[in-house]
């Protein structure tokens, strides 16, 4: 009779085992499937810019320091190795593009075109894209973490070796700064 | 914001599940019981001695009624979408259109953003602004805007209501809402059809309790008025069940719609926008009217609240939800 309660508590403890283990590599792919969307998104980005910079240079004669600046942030971004520099020079492309925008405002004939209209929409989606695919990876890395280190789940997790998912984090240092205000009225 | 605010989102989609099956289950039981009404008052027949002492024979009505209200409760988890989105005459959004360029971007943003296979995108040809989402599953999911709305929102607000549509994606409020709209469609037809029924075959009863006579004619008498009532008040009892389930969602739905695009403010214009233009959205039909962002039907309920607007609106007060919207946007800041 003991024996039988023995053997039906362990088969419940393997059966739990495996499907602890089987949520965690669940979650383990659906982290590694986020980190593959922005991968997505981003070479979206770098596909789309050099489309856009060849549509405003005849309108934008004046400008060609901001142009060269992001297609220079975008050869950087392309060449970027590894999660943390991709990051950095992901963000330096963002601050590039947003002043290129800003500089749209200068010229009423280029804001009408409907070209360089439909290339700024796609960009501006293209950038969402890559801040939602961030902001999913960072929910469900965050999730996977939880539950590798939460009682019970973390002794299966330390059984079968499972490793915390890193979360993407803004690296920049200009993303992060507190905007400064000049106050002072010099010219 | 945190991830701690997830489990409301598996709340409510195991709430939604058993919530469905209930309702089918209701559905089902609600048509047996106008089936033995038929089987009592117009075959004569009654196998199980609820009125008639001896009237044994086969209930055709009620094992009628039943297997059609089964065809019809799954016939409304299955292709009850199909249905809402016909009944509103949308079509499938033109992909090459540049003016849905924008919609259809945002619609990818927000299938990144949740995680969730893409739904497919409708248009509903008409110049109100109001947006729905229909479907059996996440799988299985519609998104339905009207022209309107693409035309009078700018980026940010069709932004916060395609993610306020996603989560009821996400929640699983679309099967529940769906297979409402379907099943009260259903009701509508049936008690117009047992109305004409009754009009042809309305004197087998008649002969059977005039040949028993005595005591039992009180109480079939009671029973038929019961019947009768039951059958009368079903489409209105329907849709009070229809308006119901929906108006919790829409906080819900508000809330995580904004856990989505970290831009509370954006739906919180957009509804403010949406309510300014009191045009009834008029290609929306009043059975799907509780599956909308807002209220199709402009009634005067949903801007109130009290025990009225308890009962008879679909959707909580936008003025509330704008609020509630605004809170959370100074939350986020500080």
């Amino acid at each position: 009779m003991l024996g039988i309660i023995l053997l039906v508590v362990l088969g419940i403890i393997i059966i739990w085992v495996i499907a602890k283990y089987n949520s965690l590599i669940t979650l383990r792919n659906q982290v590694k499937n986020g980190w593959k969307q922005i991968d997505v998104q981003l070479k979206r980005r770098h596909d789309l810019i050099p489309n856009l910079i060849e549509a405003v240079r005849g309108y934008m004669q004046f400008e060609q320091d901001t142009l060269r600046m992001v297609v220079e942030a975008r050869n950087a971004a392309v060449a970027a190795r590894g999660p943390a520099e991709a990051a950095a020079k992901e963000g330096e492309l963002t601050q590039a593009l947003s002043r290129l925008f800003a500089l749209f405002e200068n010229y009423p004939n280029l804001k009408a075109s409907e070209n360089v209209k439909q290339l700024q929409e796609e960009l501006t989606s293209t950038e969402n894209k890559v801040s939602f695919a961030r902001q999913f990876y960072n929910d469900i890395a965050t999730k996977f973490n939880i539950a590798q280190q939460v009682f019970p789940g973390n002794i299966i997790a330390g059984m079968f070796r499972f490793t915390p998912a890193e979360l993407f984090e803004v690296t920049v240092a200009a993303e992060r700064e507190v905007p400064k205000v000049d106050l002072s009225l010099k010219k | 914001m945190d991830i701690t605010k997830f489990p409301n989102i598996y709340e409510q989609q195991k709430r939604n599940r058993r919530q469905t099956i209930i309702i089918m289950a209701a559905f089902v039981l609600f048509f047996g019981f106008l089936g033995y009404g038929f089987d009592l008052f117009f075959f004569g027949v009654d196998p199980f001695g609820l009125v008639y002492e001896d009237a044994p024979g086969f209930p055709i009505g009620t094992a009628f009624a039943l297997i059609a209200g089964a065809i019809f409760a799954s016939w409304g988890l299955q292709s009850g979408a199909v249905a809402v989105l016909n009944s509103s005459r949308a079509y499938p959004v033109p992909e090459n259109d540049p003016k849905y360029r924008t919609l259809i971007n945002i619609v990818d943003e927000m299938t990144i953003a949740s995680g969730l296979p893409r739904p497919k995108l409708y248009i509903v040809p008409d110049p109100d602004p109001n947006a729905f989402a229909t479907g059996k599953d996440p799988q299985h999911s519609y998104i339905a805007v009207t022209e309107g709305l693409v035309e009078k929102l700018n980026r940010e607000e069709l932004q916060g209501v395609i993610a306020h549509e996603m989560s009821h994606v996400k929640n699983y409020d679309i099967r529940t809402m769906t297979v409402v709209a379907a099943l009260v469609g259903a009701i509508f037809l049936l008690s117009d059809a047992a109305r004409r029924m009754m009009f042809y075959g309305g004197g087998r009863a008649g002969r059977r309790s005039s040949s028993r006579g005595g005591g039992g004619g009180a109480i079939v008498a009671i029973l038929f008025v019961v019947w009768l009532i039951a059958m009368i008040l079903a489409p209105i009892i329907s849709q009070l069940l229809a308006m119901a389930v929906s108006r919790q969602r829409e906080y819900l739905a508000d809330a995580s719609g904004a856990e989505l695009t970290r831009n509370p403010l954006g739906l919180a214009s957009a509804l403010e926008k949406i309510e300014s233009s009191a045009e009834p959205t008029r290609a929306i039909k009043r059975g799907s009217a509780h599956l909308c962002i807002v209220d199709p039907l402009g009634r005067k309920a949903n801007f109130k609240e009290g025990a009225i607007a308890d009962v008879f609106a679909t959707h909580p007060p936008i003025s509330k939800r704008i609020m509630i919207l605004r809170a959370m946007a100074y939350s986020f800041q500080s």
